[in-house]
């Protein structure tokens, strides 16, 4: 019984961080390769899970049709940044933030006007509500489904960043932006492209969490600095270190919610620090030392 | 040799013309707070009043935005902190202004001097960020310290203050509001003395080029430490007035809308100028009583809005506008239009490549 007090969150942990590296892998590759910082990345994850909860009714065409509008509405969303951010191109990085910013919070403000002040959750087909025993454990089936989801996009991700031109672009972006321009290939089309995929991103992974944590207006708050955290702690710009920062974000916070939920955000927060602290690689908004 | 003496006289007029309308600017706001305290309306007063607060909140991140150049959202922090152990004092029964004050002041200083620790090492965008989740974190910390803040129910029947052990508590609208004023323009007064002289050009030389400075033997980390503790002093002091002329708190009050809000006012009032950050904040809390009154409930909504029209807009704040709208001179003072124009004062320079 001891072990399954622990075993159950530290499942339920990995699986949320995998959604959250889902969602902060977009971010990290949109600050490492274009610099833009996207504040309303928050409010794209809370959009998809809103659309996911209001759209699905418990059939498994409107589940499917749930989790695919919500990327479609994340990558609409990254597309609107894209193009509002490519105008301030020339005036620096702050002023892109500030705009994202912005928009973070006329989006927050549309989202609680259209669907209300309350946590929504969706109805999902009779199958998933249920529990599943395994080696003596058991477990619920909806979040069992996240987590192979979750894994199934983690590991789609991978492919397509290493193994496709197209991800190599990114990759190479990431590294080196004139060496991009100088193959040919415009870097901002890159950043557009990235801005839209990391969109995308965020909006499944607010459809994926919603069966879970529900929707609400601290959503996206949460969401962001979640992100943010995941971001700083994996390197800026850093796939990989963002996938292990987020399976850590994820595991402390869910036994620290069940456990002390007082101490969870400063837990997260002091992890960070120490991270911030004693990181030898310095970051690239970094002062020399 | 001509040339640089041409570019010295042309730096020397600009540093002149910037800091006389400072003054100017401050002189204006003690007029403005004179007009508005000979009128008769008492609400007009405590609405007034209520706004200076937010104010200093605003000059103390324009110190840290626009002269140690990080862009910050976590000033709420030092603020929250000289607010409740304004409340706190004054719940306890320690009613004198001085004391408040000046306990607000340090708490403020000493958090913000923690804070930087961690944040001073950081620029740009990323600073940024890690500000954002100093905002997060106080908005959790007054909702979560039962024993200090009230939780989300706040803190009410707050005394009010005192100026001298013997004299009355001050609680008619227009005293508070004179109160208030006074001390608004002197912590913004004081921060433009400090931050004037030879500090301006050693902050404004960091903003520029901070390797060169740190070449040239500037303890840069030092100064920047220093520039983030003593805005939080002031952010404290803001806190301080909060109590002085609300005499409730919520964790609402320092949440993160005043955080956004404080940012805006920089963006809009310019990033240098402390008057500007100001009257900033002044504006942008009049708009947003205004549309509260026909669309109640979308403050965020208005206060994006005003966000994305700053940012498109008014690069640079309104402070830097007369600048842009002056026709360029370029045979006479070819340094003066670049230095007003791509002043290393706009954050925007510091960017994260």
């Amino acid at each position: 019984m001891r072990v399954d007090a622990y075993l159950i969150p530290v499942v339920d942990g990995v699986a949320y961080g995998l959604l959250l590296a889902i969602a902060a892998a977009g971010l990290t590759v949109a600050f490492g390769a274009g610099g833009v910082l996207n504040l309303a990345h928050g409010t794209l994850i809370a959009a998809g899970g809103y659309i996911a909860a209001a759209t699905s009714s418990g059939t498994w065409p409107s589940l499917a049709a749930a989790v695919a509008l919500a990327a479609i509405a994340g990558a609409a969303g990254g597309g609107v940044l894209a193009a509002a951010t490519a105008g301030l191109r020339g005036r620096g990085h702050l002023d892109q933030a500030l705009l994202t910013f912005g928009v973070a919070l006329i989006g927050g403000d549309l989202l609680t006007t259209v669907y209300g002040p309350d946590t929504l959750r969706p109805r999902l087909p009779a199958t998933l509500e249920g529990t599943v025993e395994a080696a003596g454990h058991r477990y619920p089936v909806d979040r069992l489904a996240v987590l192979v989801i979750a894994v199934l996009v983690v590991a789609a991700g991978y492919v397509v960043l290493h193994r496709t031109r197209a991800g190599r672009l990114i990759r190479a972006t990431v590294d080196d932006r004139a060496m991009v321009a100088g193959i040919g290939v415009n870097p901002r089309l890159v950043d557009a492209a990235v801005l839209m995929c990391a969109g995308a991103l965020a909006g499944l992974a607010g459809a994926l969490s919603t069966p879970i944590l529900g929707v609400g207006p601290g959503t996206a708050d949460t969401a962001l600095l979640l992100s943010l955290i995941i971001v700083v702690c994996g390197g800026l710009g850093s796939v990989p270190g963002a996938l292990a920062a987020a399976l850590a974000v994820g595991v402390v916070q869910t036994l620290g919610v069940t456990s002390f939920p007082q101490l969870a955000p400063y837990l997260l927060v002091g992890a960070m620090t120490v991270v911030l602290l004693v990181r030898r690689r310095s970051l690239p908004g970094q002062a020399a030392a | 040799m001509s040339r640089q003496a041409g570019r010295g006289v042309a730096e020397a007029l600009t540093t002149w013309h910037r800091s006389g309308s400072t003054w100017v600017a401050l002189g204006v706001a003690a007029a403005a707070v004179g007009v508005v305290a000979l009128s008769a309306d008492a609400y007009l007063h405590a609405t007034a009043a209520r706004m200076l607060p937010l104010a200093l909140l605003a000059v103390s991140v324009a110190v840290v935005t626009g002269h140690a150049g990080l862009p910050t959202l976590g000033q709420v922090a030092p603020y929250a902190a000289g607010a409740y152990t304004t409340a706190r004092l004054a719940l306890a029964g320690v009613e004198q202004a001085a004391v408040h004050l000046l306990t607000a002041a340090v708490a403020g200083a000493v958090l913000a001097g923690l804070l930087g620790v961690v944040l001073i090492r950081y620029r740009g965008t990323v600073f940024l960020m890690l500000s954002l989740g100093v905002a997060e974190l106080t908005a959790i910390t007054a909702a979560q310290w039962r024993q200090v803040s009230g939780g989300t129910d706040g803190l009410a029947g707050i005394p009010a203050v005192r100026l001298a052990p013997g004299l009355p508590p001050l609680v008619a609208d227009r005293a508070v509001l004179l109160y208030a004023a006074a001390v608004a323009l002197c912590a913004t007064v004081g921060a433009v003395i400090l931050l004037g002289g030879e500090r301006r050009m050693l902050l404004s030389a960091v903003r520029g080029n901070e390797a060169r400075a740190r070449a040239s033997g500037h303890r840069v980390t030092a100064y920047l430490w220093a520039v983030h503790t003593g805005a939080g002093a002031i952010a404290g002091i803001g806190g301080a007035l909060l109590i002085h002329t609300h005499r409730w708190i919520t964790p609402a009050d320092v949440g993160f809308a005043t955080a956004a809000l404080a940012l805006l006012a920089v963006v809009i009032g310019g990033a240098a100028s402390l008057p500007g950050a100001a009257a900033g904040a002044i504006a942008v809390l009049a708009v947003r009583d205004v549309i509260a009154v026909w669309l109640p409930g979308h403050a965020p909504l208005l206060l994006g809005a005003l966000f994305v029209a700053a940012v498109y807009l008014l690069p640079g704040g309104l402070t830097a506008l007369s600048a842009r709208l002056r026709p360029p001179t370029p045979s006479r003072r070819p340094n003066h239009v670049a230095h007003a124009s791509g002043s290393p004062a706009r954050p925007t320079a510091r960017s994260t490549p």
